[in-house]
């Protein structure tokens, strides 16, 4: 059966070395609505990540697939080659930059905040939550709060429901449908605080054609307005646009 | 899946439960208690085969065969499985896209391993980029059977290894006197018998293993607990189907699921022990018998 199961696989990869247009592998995340979530009514990718990236593969005449990757691993599994793209709501950090490659940003300078059950959450000194390997995490590291750190950042929010933590931090626009969906269980506190250079599409170094490419395409959705009607369809009115 | 679950918020009550449940979602965490049976039905008699090899190898009289048995039995059991599953999955899915790469692309010139990157050419892509994403499971999914069937071979090898020691010496001296060669001895007679003195052993391994599918999480495959995590999680308003966090009854349900398996499991185990035991020179065959006289 493997061996039936192997030499039909191998078959079928012989088969599809023939074309010459290579698909572009589009790796996310699928937990982080509403950048890129899955559609619990089709099991699909879903979100505004989804969206962008489908009109940037049209606008760059690339064939492209969605392809599911933990966070926690999704920089390292992109350099072995599982896939060609990060779309998951990445900033665009010094330390990020030092591995692989971003396109310019499609998402301005985001801003993050805290959320809490109780108003006066100690988010200096408490344990806050964040999902790990996130510029918020770092930020919480640095400030002197306890850091807490989760594989997703539902299991963050969740942790402050649960009692394990004060306060969580994470992106607004992920925070926003958590608190106003919590019938005021949940509220923001603290000022908003601005982390990272804006979110952008994750390559390998190596990729610079397809890179050149992307970047073109942003840019082209910048020129046109249509990105910033993608921002207002997801973020709402009120979001930040380019 | 149904007509009338095309506008999910318009749904309540039990008609909700039931568009929810039968969501595309939901067939996905349906189909990956599939993988895992499959998973189950590949790996445990892969792992035998491993097993086998390890323990025929081990007690080979060719000191270089020995010494291979004894070292996968050793190196295997003597590291923690989550390293080696996340050790071995990367080195193998590197080493055949690098074997193929040296393969196909012989005019390759620019190096495979640039600083962290690992780049082969496209056409030595496993599966190739073009490949359906089907293909990119069915693969993953592979390179997890051999790595459980690996780990599991090494711990089946070394309870084979005792069960073969644990064959009454006189049996394989008569049939010795019998006259049958080293390799008639072996086949006829302490293989057929030596599996009453594995199967305590076997059927152990075997519970370990299905408690530890779990584990194909790890590898990235979209398992049982992959979509239990994902469907419990808290779902806001932004998703079809909104609820609150659901994980304590998902992972619950999956609790369910691995109690009926290895409840199931230990019933037929017990009836293959009786049965193995038919006639055999042990403590429960010799039970047997004089029940039946």
């Amino acid at each position: 059966m493997k061996k039936l199961i192997l030499t039909t696989a191998v078959l079928a990869l012989a088969a599809g070395t023939a074309w010459a247009q290579q698909t572009v592998r589009m790796g996310t995340e699928g937990a982080y609505p509403p950048y890129n979530f899955i559609d619990n009514a089709t099991g699909e990718v879903a979100g505004f990540e989804r969206e962008l990236g489908d009109e940037l593969c049209k606008r760059a005449e690339l064939t492209c697939t969605w392809v599911q990757n933990e966070w926690d691993s999704i920089i390292p599994n992109l350099q072995s080659g599982n896939y060609d793209t990060i779309m998951a709501g990445m900033s665009i950090t010094d330390e990020r930059k030092e591995v692989i490659d971003f396109t310019q940003n499609y998402y301005p300078p985001t801003a993050s905040a805290y959320a809490a059950i109780t108003a006066d959450a100690d988010i200096k000194g408490g344990v806050v939550a964040a999902q790990i390997g996130t510029i918020q995490a770092s930020h919480v590291a640095e400030s002197g709060a306890t850091l807490l750190e989760f594989a997703t950042g539902d299991e963050a929010v969740a942790a402050v429901r649960n009692g394990e933590a004060d306060a969580v931090f994470a992106d607004k626009d992920f925070l926003v449908p958590f608190v106003t969906e919590s019938n005021g269980e949940f509220s923001f506190i603290g000022d908003d605080i601005p982390l990272g250079g804006g979110i952008g599409m994750g390559v390998r170094k190596s990729d610079t054609e397809m890179k050149a490419k992307f970047d073109a395409a942003i840019q082209s959705m910048k020129d046109d307005g249509t990105l910033n009607t993608l921002l207002k369809k997801w973020f709402g009115e009120e979001t930040l646009t380019f | 899946m149904f007509a009338s679950c095309a506008d999910p918020a318009s749904l309540h009550g039990l008609n909700w439960l039931i568009c929810y449940l039968t969501s595309g979602s939901h067939i996905a965490f349906y189909w990956s208690f599939v993988t895992v049976l499959v998973l189950l039905a590949v790996t445990a008699p892969t792992a035998l085969a491993f097993g086998f090899a390890g323990a025929v190898a081990a007690r080979s009289p060719v000191w270089p065969l020995s010494l291979l048995g004894r070292t996968y039995t050793a190196m295997v059991r003597g590291i923690p499985d989550i390293v080696f599953f996340l050790f071995f999955v990367i080195a193998l899915d590197q080493g055949i896209e690098w074997v193929v790469h040296q393969m196909r692309c012989p005019d390759w010139t620019e190096p495979v391993r640039q600083g962290l990157e690992f780049r082969v050419c496209p056409e030595a892509k496993m599966p190739s980029g073009n490949a359906a994403q089907i293909w990119h499971q069915i693969y993953g999914f592979f390179l997890a059977v051999m790595t459980f069937a690996l780990v599991f071979g090494a711990f089946v090898s070394n309870v084979l290894t005792g069960a073969m020691a644990a064959v009454p010496r006189a049996q394989l001296e008569t049939a010795e006197s019998y006259g049958m060669t080293q390799g008639q001895v072996f086949r006829r007679i302490l293989v057929p018998q030596m599996w009453i003195y594995a199967l305590p052993g076997l059927s152990n391994l075997w519970m370990i293993l299905i408690k530890a599918t779990p584990l194909l999480f790890l590898l990235g495959v979209q398992d049982i607990v992959f979509w239990a995590r994902e469907l419990g999680g808290t779902k806001t308003s932004l998703y079809a189907f909104p609820h609150p966090d659901w994980r304590l009854w998902y992972f619950l349900f999956l609790l369910v699921f691995y109690l009926a398996m290895t409840r199931v499991s230990e019933i037929v185990l017990g009836r293959l022990t009786r049965r193995l035991s038919f006639g055999q020179a042990t403590a429960a065959g010799e039970a047997q018998r004089k029940a039946a006289a």
